[in-house]
């Protein structure tokens, strides 16, 4: 019998620091069976469960985007036991991956429509996968707005690629920070939710909203979504919580009737209306 | 299907037929009541305990269940890779398993096998066990298995029933596994399956338990989620668990990995919503922190979530092993009543 437990051994390739407070770190992994990489394959929102072996497994989203072959990225926060330990190890180590897991960005309906991402902190790691998705079918999509902010520059991901994102013209990108006190930054100063009231294009049947980032951004951000008319079925959010079998059958990430691992973690406001508010 | 009368000592000789092929597993005395174990040889299964303390489900779904060793010697071939232990395949005989009991399983199965995911462990270990019940002459006075879509005569998950009827025993094959067991025990002597429904009407009336669980599902979960009394029936829980570990229908679980030197594994444990680390999150925040929170969740769970995912019933069988083990006596069956009639 096919064993959903059983991850897929992968080898390290490659690790970045990416903030500079080094508390965020991406992952490169390599399948050690090429055709593991096959049976991976996976949407941009889901996640994995990563098993770092003799420590546990942690539910991460992945940040790489289907379109990137070879390999799969992971951005992990040093946060527990598991992530700390994952921290410590080295490229050329074996660790395994489960996955993909969870339901994805609805990328059937956002196709031929305009998209608007608002991303915070260490969140942005499955936006960073729909970014690289959408450009790499920019003809599928009409306008693409990104708005993402960190509490200071150093602590924002992917930093070379927001640039070249923004060089390249083909999105509008609106990186922010809370504040900063570096006078080369020429991007924005100011909060998630006042840099989404000001830049975020006015709601319409064809623009949808993905929100991800942490409770408090969210919860400042929609009432700045709701003034702008966002009905609550086209905004989309990724939910997160303590997880183990990733799979629907642990029982302990449920809200409701629902699993984050299996019914989310991606959820329109809508539905999360209709769930209990835990 | 056919029935078959045995005496005592028939049920002795059936039984040593079968023990060498099959791992037999039955109630024995433990304390007041009794738990279910491995039988050796000659061992028989005790017939007068009511029902055992904890439930037959670590039959099928062990407490504690190896799912992968690992190496972690980086000289060794392979090392830190998860691999998959060797299967047991014994087959395996539940002796005695009361209907309650019987009927969890197939609720647990909605769980562990369903189309987007099996659980090999459960799976297999279910698939090769054959499950002989024992039906309820004398319910417990903390029984409502009546109320849940059962009864003590519920073929529900057995392949084999039992009934006494005086000194004798009853034997009705039930499905096709069923009938290939009793074939191998040598149980010939045909009975009129008529006095069956006889004695499982006695026995209906004796379950002094009703509860109504009728209403829960056509209400809004919202509303009952946020409903005044779970305060109140959480009141004196001091989350123990007692309720999760003795339940036949309760399957959440935790995996862990633990290491011995250079070597570890892979474990599935039983775990408990009453724990407040069931749901503690990395960044430190816990979605249920305080008690009532918790109660909520098994409540709602057990007799809500489960209804509405799986529209058969409430995720209860009525066994009444948590009502009379719970040290401060909260009680599913008030709290059943309570939640079908609330209208806010």
């Amino acid at each position: 019998m096919l064993n959903p437990y059983q991850p897929y051994p992968v080898r390290i390739d490659e690790i970045i620091t990416e903030t500079e407070d080094r508390v965020l770190k991406t992952f490169k992994f390599v399948f050690l069976n090429p055709e593991d990489e096959e049976k991976f394959s996976y949407k941009a929102g889901q996640f994995a469960e990563l098993s770092v072996t003799g420590q546990g497994e942690i539910p991460i989203g992945i940040a790489s985007s289907p379109t990137e072959k070879g390999f799969i990225k992971f951005t992990v926060n040093k946060t527990g036991k598991v992530t700390s330990y994952l921290h410590q190890m080295k490229v050329g180590d074996i660790m395994g991956v489960r996955g993909p897991l969870g339901n994805s960005y609805p990328w059937e309906v956002l196709e031929g429509k305009s998209v608007v991402i608002i991303g915070g902190g260490f969140a942005f790691t499955t936006l960073r996968s729909s970014i690289v998705h959408m450009l790499a079918n920019r003809d599928k999509f009409k306008d693409i707005h990104v708005i993402y902010g960190a509490r200071s520059p150093g602590l924002l991901l992917y930093q070379d690629e927001l640039k070249a994102w923004e060089a390249a013209g083909d999105i509008n990108m609106h990186i922010t920070v809370d504040g900063t006190d570096d006078p080369d930054w020429k991007y924005n100063v100011g909060f998630v939710p006042t840099i989404t009231e000001q830049k975020a294009p006015p709601a319409d049947d064809d623009t949808y909203a993905i929100v991800c980032g942490p409770p408090i951004m969210i919860r400042f951000t929609q009432p700045v979504l709701d003034k702008l008319g966002y009905a609550h079925d086209h905004i989309i959010n990724s939910l997160e919580k303590r997880m183990k079998c990733g799979i629907g059958l642990c029982g302990r990430c449920n809200i409701g009737d629902k699993f984050v691992c299996k019914d989310g973690p991606v959820f329109t406001l809508e539905q999360l209306n209709t769930i209990p508010s835990e | 299907m056919k029935v078959v009368k045995i005496d005592q000592k028939s049920w002795e000789e059936g039984l040593k037929k079968l023990y060498g092929a099959f791992r037999l597993i039955g109630p024995v005395k433990e304390g007041e009541t009794g738990k279910f174990k491995v039988l050796e040889e000659g061992e028989m299964p005790d017939l007068s305990i009511q029902n055992t303390h904890l439930s037959a489900k670590s039959v099928v779904y062990s407490q504690s269940q190896v799912m992968f060793k690992y190496d972690l010697n980086e000289n060794n071939k392979d090392h830190h890779i998860m691999k998959t232990i060797e299967e047991d395949a014994t087959p395996q005989v539940l002796l005695a398993v009361r209907p309650c009991d019987a009927a969890a399983f197939l609720i647990a199965k909605k769980n562990f096998d369903n189309p987007d995911y099996r659980d090999p462990y459960w799976c297999e270990t279910y698939e090769k066990t054959v499950m002989v019940g024992f039906a309820c002459n004398n319910p417990g006075s903390t029984c409502f298995c009546t109320s849940t879509g059962i009864g003590p005569y519920s073929e529900k998950g057995l392949d084999v029933i039992l009934i006494e009827n005086g000194e004798d025993l009853l034997v009705k094959a039930i499905t096709e596994k069923g009938e290939k067991l009793i074939g191998k025990t040598g149980w010939k002597t045909e009975a009129d399956p008529g006095v069956i429904e006889t004695l499982k009407q006695e026995a209906e009336a004796k379950i002094s338990s009703v509860v109504d669980t009728n209403m829960i599902e056509k209400k809004s979960t919202k509303e009952l989620f946020e409903a005044p009394f779970w305060e109140d029936v959480a009141f004196a829980c001091i989350n123990c668990s007692t309720c999760t570990f003795s339940c036949p229908t309760c399957w959440c679980f935790d995996i862990q990995d633990e290491n011995l030197g250079d070597s570890g594994k892979r474990i599935r444990n039983w775990d408990s919503c009453m724990s407040p680390l069931f749901t503690l999150e990395g960044s430190g925040h816990n979605p249920r922190p305080v008690k009532f929170q918790r109660v909520r969740q098994r409540f709602m769970h057990k007799l809500k979530y489960y209804v509405d995912k799986y529209e058969d019933g409430i995720q209860c069988v009525g066994c009444g092993r948590c009502i009379k083990l719970c040290p401060v006596n909260i009680d599913i069956r008030n709290v059943s009543q309570k939640m079908n009639n609330y209208n806010p």
